[in-house]
């Protein structure tokens, strides 16, 4: 049963094309690397699917519980890191071990610290938490290894690897493809707006992170 | 969904009891504007008697907005008000709790300038204590449930500070009209009845359609 | 095809306006107490019904916009909010120039003017609203919200202000006294105007319809233009 379907979906702002057309289908447990250049809706793609904005043709529909990891961090910089994770986790109807997650990302000892005083890497180890705790269905990443550093790209990977090992599904959308394509099942391929590639990720594109560009996109 | 909608106050209470800058500022300005009447009008006279209603929820109304203001702001900073909406919070248990957190922030404003305009001019408001605390949570409900919808509207506006009093004042005339009514009577120590009344139902119609209009409206609103 | 409909409604229009004028200057006599300048309530009343009734239209477009996703009645919502405006600022003027011959002040706090003050700035704010929102679904959606807010707002205005002034008696009557009985040819004289107004007022609010529908399509092509 597919986590997720898009039917014919198009997205119209005002009368511009962000998105044409595009039909696929996600499965539980697929790692999904969402490909494009600027500018050729990756972005408005995943706001689609996590409910933030609705298809002005088509189908779109959403089988699971979705947890987004956008441009913005997500969390809260006048609390502190217990008293946000407290909060999304009252926001799931799942029980969350809001502790266990503190620990897991290593922010234990300065939980009660206000995120203004943290570093840019302990706020984004604290995003992560944010985003995976729930243990969602369908995690929608958007340009998640940007500005990194090494312990919270580990994370990120350990936490990748967790959530697909429990069979959920992940839409992550790049520009560092090695990366993505060591995990990546997948691989749908936007240009401008249509669906470009949409299938399981070519060995070409293990050893070369442009082929899916010179292969299906429509001009250089 | 009121589950929801406690925890979302609780937070919106946290978060501005952490930093109190609205509280402090609005305050500030509260009783900055209680000296300016001072100069407006002649403090010692009787005159004021008849227009405390008409200064004072000219100066809530004012305060009001700057706490208001902040509602969806404090969501802006890091895209949260996206993370809420894909969390499938519903938008009418954000809209209530944000409303009762304002709520309770602008009855902190009123429970010290009342006093203070008490001292101040020389007049008892608290002849009728219940009187004036119904008063103030008809009145103030309306004030935040308006506001915090117009915050919901104009969060991503360039001139936001601007559109929002220019959108919320004209719509809160009746709520005020009635709040000021209600307040004179009370100072004057008289008990409102008869045609008084009609300014009680008055309110307490404005609140339940715009509540309800609010929460009604509040989804299409936010979420696309 | 429409456009000559529009044309012939307008001219119509046009027509009926000042056979209403001629009517009004040269066969009916001066009112008993005002006066020539009572001819003015002529234009002033059917200005309220007529501002009125586009609002009404407005508030209904906006709430079918926003549940039904239609751009149509969005632009219909500001178009007949917009000449709704204008009418409310004829109701104005009109009144204050009333106001000023019978009374010798410009102003006067009464139920109907205070209203129309409030009611014109909830939808100026409203258009100004609609300028500050760029993508067009977005600005249908709040925009139209808060039309459907203002509306509910200057009915409920309306009534409030009435009770505001029994309440504070104004040093002046309202007009509605002052015009006593009325001849039957002055009353006829209203609902003519009147439907001479609804007239204008069809013919301006479809110009301005197609007006807002074509800088819609204008908008969606500058877009696929610069999207290259």
């Amino acid at each position: 049963m597919s986590v997720l379907s898009a039917y014919q979906v198009s997205k119209f702002f005002g009368n511009f094309p962000a998105l044409r057309n595009l039909t696929f289908e996600l499965e539980a447990g697929e790692c999904i690397a969402l490909l494009g250049r600027n500018g050729a809706g990756k972005t408005t793609l995943l706001q689609l699917m996590a409910g933030l904005t609705r298809p002005t043709d088509g189908k779109l529909e959403v089988a699971r519980r979705v947890s987004l990891l956008g441009h913005g961090i997500g969390v809260y910089d006048e609390l502190s890191a217990r008293e946000n994770l407290l909060f999304f986790a009252s926001l799931s109807p799942n029980k969350i071990d809001v502790e266990a997650w503190l620990e897991r990302v290593n922010l234990k000892e300065v939980a009660n610290a206000p995120l203004r005083e943290y570093s840019r890497g302990m706020r984004q180890r604290l995003a992560l938490a944010r985003t995976f705790m729930g243990e969602p269905e369908l995690l929608l990443l958007d340009e998640p290894f940007t500005s990194l550093d090494d312990k919270a790209t580990a994370l990120l990977q350990t936490l990748l690897a967790d959530a697909l090992a429990r069979k959920s599904t992940i839409v992550l959308s790049t520009h560092q493809i090695p990366e993505a394509m060591a995990m990546a099942t997948r691989i749908l391929f936007l240009e401008r707006g249509k669906l470009g590639y949409y299938g399981p990720r070519p060995d070409e594109m293990l050893d070369d992170s442009t082929w899916i560009y010179r292969t299906y996109g429509a001009n250089l | 969904m009121l589950h929801l909608s406690w925890v979302v106050f609780l937070k919106d209470v946290r978060m501005e009891f952490r930093g109190k800058e609205a509280l402090n500022a609005s305050l500030a300005f509260a009783l900055v504007v209680l000296i300016l009447f001072s100069f407006a009008f002649d403090p010692t006279s009787e005159q004021i008697r008849e227009i405390t209603g008409g200064l004072l929820w000219i100066l809530f109304a004012f305060s009001g907005v700057l706490l208001v203001n902040r509602s969806f702001v404090r969501e802006q900073s890091n895209d949260c008000l996206d993370i809420l909406i894909v969390s499938k919070v519903p938008a009418s248990s954000l809209l209530l709790g944000k409303t009762l957190a304002n709520l309770v922030f602008i009855l902190m404003i009123e429970s010290v300038c009342l006093p203070v305009f008490s001292v101040l001019y020389n007049i008892n408001l608290f002849q009728l204590p219940l009187w004036l605390l119904g008063t103030c949570m008809l009145a103030s409900w309306a004030i935040a449930i308006l506001g915090t919808v117009f915050a919901a509207m104009t969060v991503k506006l360039r001139l936001r500070e601007l559109m929002l009093p220019v959108m919320l004042y004209p719509m809160i005339i009746p709520a005020l009209a009635a709040a000021m009514y209600l307040t004179n009577l009370v100072a004057a120590g008289k008990v409102p009845e008869g045609d008084d009344l009609i300014w009680v139902r008055l309110l307490v119609g404005f609140d339940i359609i715009f509540t309800t209009l609010a929460l009604g409206l509040i989804d299409t609103i936010l979420v696309d | 095809m429409i456009d000559k409909l529009l044309f012939g409604v307008g001219l119509a229009s046009g027509l009926y306006l000042v056979r209403n004028l001629y009517t009004m200057l040269v066969v009916l006599p001066d009112e008993a107490a005002q006066g020539m300048i009572y001819r003015i309530m002529f234009f002033h009343i059917p200005s309220w019904w007529t501002c009125f009734l586009c609002f009404l239209i407005a508030g209904s477009a906006s709430a079918y916009s926003i549940t039904k996703k239609n751009f149509r009645a969005d632009s219909l919502a500001v178009a007949v909010t917009e000449v709704g405006l204008a009418f409310t600022f004829v109701g104005l003027a009109t009144g204050m120039i009333w106001a000023k011959i019978i009374w010798g002040i410009w102003w006067t706090w009464d139920a109907r003017l205070t209203w129309a003050f409030i009611t014109a700035l909830t939808y100026a704010a409203y258009l100004m609203m609609r300028n500050m929102i760029p993508d067009p679904s977005e600005r249908m959606r709040v925009s139209g919200a808060l039309n459907v807010f203002s509306f509910a707002s200057v009915v409920i205005c309306y009534k409030a202000i009435d009770w505001w002034r029994t309440q504070h008696p104004a040093a002046v009557m309202s007009f509605r006294t002052g015009g006593g009985n009325i001849d039957p040819a002055m009353e006829g004289m209203t609902y003519h105007n009147f439907f001479a107004f609804i007239l204008l007022c069809t013919v301006m609010v479809v110009v301005r319809l197609r007006q807002e529908e074509t800088r819609r399509e204008i908008e969606g092509l500058r877009r696929l233009a610069y999207a290259g």
